[in-house]
């Protein structure tokens, strides 16, 4: 197998782009990371998304994008696994040039959420779910969260504001990120205080429907320094999956695929979680911050929460999360939001994050969770010297 | 939902039917067909008693399309007496009252409409167990609808 960098990125701000479809926000991204790295063209596209067959009527974006991009004849394809669909194009890209079967590859996230209303684009979020057992129950993937985070606060007997610095901590990063879509800082008055979407989980838990585009440029990590100067190698690259219905797990407390995932991607890095200097984690909701943190390694079970409480994930702390926003801040356009992950990860590798980068970064994880946890796609990723 | 999707299911949404494993004698529900405990076939039909506890719970303020008019709602994780977690709406119920752990059993509702003339989806829900029904051998709720 060969080695596999990070040579460019790009990304457009996330938002609600009422004047961008999803091709233009997809040229964008594609366009800001092709300058970055400085190729013309390129030997295949892969595009994560979940949402364009509900949202927009539009599916068969692999040809949509490089059509749009004016790549005639490119090898391209779309890539879906829920939440998880932007990692999940990644992973295709890096095994397409690890095996040798594609030199210069792109992979773009992009996700159009806000020409549906409130009812429809809760409605297509739950299509990550069972539809024949889990939806048709009226379940929708905040309410999934929700069932999730009483019985961890019933099992582990944390109070609601207790998951106040995950929200606290992702409003602080995203003040500092120009990409971001909310930026602003929030109290724990206002945490203690904000809407209840389906109890106990309120709208400072969630991360907000939105619009937005990111993309990256790989290529074999031989070849890499000709391109950027800072190029970021894959070390780990790794999914697994889990039952798709959160009723069909034996204990659903425990994030069976994050376990898996995370191992095998420690295992392929050759790292271990004490190793990590920051980790882009999956905090759609708080309560799936605290339970990746502790199947992924870096927290005992039912002390996630613990470890936030204590300081352990600020900027300062023993494991950075969000360092960027991340999907409670810098928002989560869902199938672009694996792609956002690692875009923000190489720029904190390449000592490109501005006020919040990290010290002396240099190993990173990402982790994008599909569904409740039913496809889990983790990257580890290193500056090259 | 297009009809013969709303039949297909209905062995499961009417009468609770789920699996039992031949091999290790684990109940399952949904059918799956390949028992996750053994991973042998697990295909012969085994109904439900429709009893259990609640395991977690929540009420729903921001609904999907089609369920606007039950909103809010209750739905919960229901850790039924044979093993299975089953995911269900609770009814008869105001959510105050709701607790982990509140014994629970299955009754037959309408899911959701599809407008004047769409299906009208049947299916279980979960109510707290009747205390005349308490002395009384439970039954599976059947549809006369």
């Amino acid at each position: 197998m060969r080695e596999v960098a990070i040579i460019g990125v790009g990304q457009t701000p996330v938002g609600e782009h009422w004047g961008k479809g999803l091709r233009e926000l997809a040229l964008e991204a594609l366009e800001a990371a092709m300058r970055d790295a400085g190729v013309e063209r390129l030997d295949a596209l892969y595009v994560g998304n979940m949402l364009s067959g509900q949202v927009e009527a539009q599916e068969h974006l692999g040809a949509l994008v490089a059509d749009f991009a004016g790549m005639h004849g490119v090898e391209a394809v779309k890539v879906e696994a829920a939440c998880a669909s932007g990692a999940a194009a990644l992973r295709i890209g890096y095994a397409m040039i690890a095996g040798g079967l594609a030199d210069f590859v792109a992979v773009v996230g992009v996700e159009k959420m806000t020409d549906a209303a409130g009812e429809a684009i809760t409605a297509a979020l739950a299509t990550a779910a069972d539809a024949e057992y889990e939806a048709v129950h009226g379940m929708t993937f905040t309410a999934l969260n929700a069932l999730l985070m009483r019985r961890y606060m019933h099992e582990y007997g944390y109070r609601r504001e207790d998951f106040a610095p995950f929200s606290i901590n992702a409003h602080r990063n995203a003040v500092h990120n120009p990409r971001a879509m909310l930026r602003f800082p929030i109290t724990e008055e206002a945490f203690a205080s904000a809407r209840m979407i389906a109890d106990p989980i309120t709208l400072l838990d969630a991360s907000p429907i939105c619009d937005g585009a990111a993309a990256v440029i790989l290529c074999p990590a031989d070849q890499a320094r000709a391109f950027h100067e800072r190029p970021v190698r894959i070390l780990a690259s790794a999914v697994a999956t889990d039952t798709v219905a959160l009723h069909d797990r034996r204990d659903p407390l425990w994030l069976e695929a994050v376990a898996l995932s995370a191992y095998r991607a420690f295992q392929q890095a050759g790292a271990r979680p004490e190793d990590i200097d920051f980790f882009e984690l999956h905090d759609a909701f708080t309560i799936m911050a605290a339970l990746s943190l502790e199947a992924s390694g870096f927290a005992p079970r039912g002390r996630g929460v613990a470890m936030a409480l204590e300081g352990a994930i600020f900027r300062d702390g023993r494991l950075p999360i969000a360092t960027m926003g991340g999907l409670k801040a810098r928002g989560h356009p869902v199938g672009a939001t694996g792609i956002y992950q690692v875009v923000e990860a190489v720029l904190q590798l390449r000592g490109q994050a501005g006020p919040n980068q990290i010290p002396h970064a240099r190993l990173g994880m990402t982790q994008n969770i599909g569904g409740t946890g039913a496809t889990v796609i983790t990257h580890i990723l290193e500056a090259i010297d | 939902m297009h009809p013969a999707r709303a039949w297909r299911g209905r062995s499961q949404r009417y009468r609770l039917e789920g699996e039992i494993c031949e091999g290790c004698g684990a109940r399952l529900f949904p059918p799956r067909d390949i028992c996750p405990e053994c991973q042998r076939p697990a295909r012969t039909p085994y109904p439900l008693s429709g009893r259990g506890e609640v395991y977690s719970y929540t009420v729903v303020y921001e609904p999907p399309a089609g369920y606007e008019e039950q909103a809010p709602y209750i739905v919960a994780l229901i850790k039924l007496e044979e093993g299975p977690l089953i995911s269900a709406m609770l009814t008869d119920v105001e959510p105050e009252e709701v607790y982990i752990g509140m014994p629970v059993e299955m009754v037959t509702r309408v899911l959701h409409r599809q407008g004047e003339r769409g299906v009208i989806a049947y299916g279980y829900k979960f109510r707290p167990v009747l205390r005349r029904m308490a002395t009384m051998p439970a039954q599976p709720a059947t549809v006369t609808a």
